[in-house]
């Protein structure tokens, strides 16, 4: 990636859910920290976030999700992203979520799960650690 | 009756006495551990609170006796020497059936009134084959779809005798509608149906986020079921004005008073302007706090609430009727506040908060429990949490008295600061156009989201200690607690349902119903004059799903989109 581009960040509600207190925490936090960040705002379909996600050509995913459907959404966008051939944006996600969860999100290519009381800090420095793009 | 100047002299001569003589000295050698001393909404807190912070302070005016006019110190005359609140579990998962064992349950355990969850899909008005239900089904609640599923929710359940609180919004009408369809099975009048419906739909788009309908539609809906309750429904709280959510969206204490308030004060003027006169529907107004860790900034904002809500509705709307006056309250203990870190410390959490609720004089409880930092809760969890609310009943003796911290100058200070302070919103919304023109302009929402931010900062800047996620971190401790999981395959089981349902009822009420429906939601008629409400009833009878009854205002009154807001 070259030094002038700014890391672009989209973060995602996918699905009904209307919590959007931590999407919008860390959307700002990623922004202040020098990301470029683009929020979808709620009730996304996979689709729709896979969809944008190519469109605006980011380098990683936020998805948050409180409503207990993490375990049907986050799989289904990392099964879209493969199906577009997409393997090089790094997704993490965050909400409540049980610890079980989480092991099995990790195995379907969610890189980190945040929970409750989670750093900002420590997501942006993950995302900036781990990107794959380059 | 207030101090006499003098005397404040006197004092404050005093104070300056001692902050020499006693505080100076004493600070050179022992240092405070903070500067400044804030409460967990950032409100800067003195030292030490004497008369001269209260200087005003005139008892009848401002605190008078329970029961009165301004009710600062509760609404009723002996409050919990009376009787307890209301331990009302917010609950609701899986399905129907899953949900009914729930409840008999917990009125075993001795729980005195329901609260249903609803699954999410049925508060966005979408029935559980829609594509936008997929992985939703049963999560955030019961998965209700039609009055099959509400009659198997409530089947066996004292309605005559307990109350029962709806926590949903977008679609109240039609939850309400299905509630009453199954009293009316249950040959319980309408005189006799207690309980209440949260239907705030203003806190959804500055908040909770679960709107359908642009605003004005969804005023009309609102201001129907005021009308429509007012009428017939003598014991039902049509609206419960909900602070709850602006909270846990990340606003302050001042903040969540001060929305909540606004948006009271426009389903007030829509009532009115409905053609009612505001004491045949004002003491049908119920309220939902937060109650957040700050121990007396959280008594502080239910008194303050009392004072300004009585104050408003005599002075600014003219209500008559003492009841109109009284600000009822429901609350619940802050979810954002519990960590999924050592998670068997929320049960002291809890338990503290909940005790600013009984202090604050709360009518209604709900206690979280200590795993919902992770999924709904478990019953072994719910029942400590149920148990959290007895001890503070019956072993604490917090309630044995009236108001036990009035007088005290701090807390009377802070009771102070939070009314002038929501009248400061109050102005400034005014100054908007009101609430409605606020919202569209987004102004609570980036009051919220700025509020929200600025905590989080706090909190990792370690300016907020919380115990466990930034200090006391042990994650050696972090053992997995039980957690509640929610059957998959419920969604398969409500589709076939559905498509049952869809197949079996009688179509030709169902078309009469829902055309009759279309044409009132069509309708122009002067606010809350058509009555959509016994339309939504009978279409309900005629087995009309949630999803269909929504479909169809969707149609008709479109979508709302939101600003984009961080």
């Amino acid at each position: 990636m070259s030094n002038d581009r700014k890391i672009r960040v989209l973060i995602a509600k996918p699905g009904l859910d209307g919590h959007d207190r931590g999407a919008k925490v860390i959307a700002r936090a990623f922004r202040d920290a020098g990301f470029e960040v683009i929020y979808t705002g709620l009730r996304q379909t996979p689709e729709m976030i896979v969809s944008a996600a190519i469109q605006e050509d980011v380098d990683a995913i936020g998805l948050s999700c409180l409503s207990g459907a993490h375990m049907h959404l986050f799989p289904k966008v990392m099964e879209l992203l493969k199906a577009k051939g997409v393997d090089d944006i790094l997704v993490f996600g965050g909400g409540t979520i049980p610890d079980e969860d989480i092991s099995k999100l990790k195995a379907c290519g969610v890189a980190e799960v945040y929970t409750p009381g989670a750093s900002t800090q420590d997501a942006i420095a993950f995302v900036r650690d781990n990107l794959t793009r380059k | 009756m207030t101090f006499d100047p003098k005397d404040l002299q006197h004092l404050e001569k005093d104070k300056a006495r001692w902050e020499e003589q006693t505080l100076g000295s004493h600070l050179e050698r022992a240092p405070e551990r903070s500067d400044p001393f804030t409460t967990v909404s950032g409100k800067p807190i003195r030292r030490l609170y004497t008369p001269l912070d209260v200087p005003n302070l005139d008892y009848p005016e401002d605190l008078g006796f329970p029961g009165e006019y301004p009710f600062t110190r509760g609404v009723q005359p002996t409050m919990y020497r009376g009787r307890f609140w209301t331990m009302r579990q917010y609950s609701g998962f899986g399905s129907a059936e899953e949900t009914n064992r729930r409840y008999r349950y917990l009125l075993e355990q001795g729980q005195m009134g329901l609260s249903v969850a609803f699954h999410l899909p049925t508060l966005m008005g979408y029935d559980s084959d829609h594509p936008m239900a997929a992985g939703e089904v049963g999560k955030c609640g019961a998965a209700i779809d039609s009055l099959q599923d509400m009659e198997v929710l409530l089947r066996g359940l004292p309605l005559d005798k307990v109350t029962t609180s709806m926590t949903i919004t977008s679609t109240a009408a039609v939850a309400w509608a299905m509630y009453i369809a199954v009293c009316e099975q249950m040959g319980i009048a309408y005189d006799r149906i207690g309980g209440t419906l949260q239907n705030d739909i203003l806190k959804e788009y500055v908040a909770q986020k679960e709107y359908i309908f642009p605003l004005k539609p969804s005023l009309r809906l609102v201001t129907d079921t005021i009308v429509f309750g007012s009428r017939h429904f003598p014991k039902w709280n049509t609206i419960s004005i909900s602070g709850y959510h602006i909270r846990e969206a990340g606003a302050t204490a001042l903040q969540e008073l001060a929305f909540t308030i606004a948006d009271g004060i426009t389903y007030v003027e829509e009532g009115m302007r409905a053609g009612l006169d505001v004491d045949e529907f004002a003491p049908r107004l119920s309220f939902f706090w937060d109650i957040h860790n700050d121990l007396f900034e959280e008594i502080a904002k239910f008194r303050a609430a009392r004072r300004l809500w009585a104050r408003l509705m005599r002075e600014r709307f003219k209500a008559k009727n003492p009841r109109s006056w009284m600000l009822r309250t429901h609350s619940q203990t802050a979810g954002v506040s519990l960590t999924a870190q050592q998670p068997y410390v929320n049960v002291a959490r809890v338990a503290l908060q909940a005790l600013a609720g009984v202090l604050g004089g709360t009518q209604s409880l709900h206690t979280n429990s200590m795993d919902e930092a992770y999924a709904l809760p478990t019953q072994e969890a719910v029942t400590i949490a149920l148990r959290t609310q007895q001890v503070i009943a019956h072993e604490t003796g917090v309630t044995n008295t009236v108001d036990p911290l009035a007088g005290s100058y701090f807390v009377e200070a802070l009771t102070n600061e939070m009314e002038e302070g929501a009248l400061e919103y109050l102005r400034r919304i005014d100054e908007l156009g009101g609430m409605v023109r606020a919202v569209e302009l987004g102004f609570p929402q980036q009051e919220i989201a700025n509020s929200a931010y600025a905590y989080q900062r706090a909190v990792e800047r370690q300016e907020k200690v919380i115990v466990g996620v930034n200090s006391f971190v042990d994650e050696t401790e972090r053992r997995p607690i039980p957690i509640l999981s929610i059957d998959e395959a419920l969604q398969q089981r409500q589709v076939e349902r559905l498509a049952l349902l869809r197949k079996s009822r009688d179509k030709d009420r169902w078309n009469r119903a829902m055309d009759d429906l279309r044409g009132a939601a069509l309708g122009n008629d002067p606010w809350g004059k058509d009555l959509l409400m016994p339309r939504i009833l009978e279409a309900v009878k005629a087995y009309a799903t949630v999803g269909e009854i929504i479909g169809l205002l969707r149609e008709v009154w479109g979508e709302y989109t939101e600003l984009n807001i961080i």
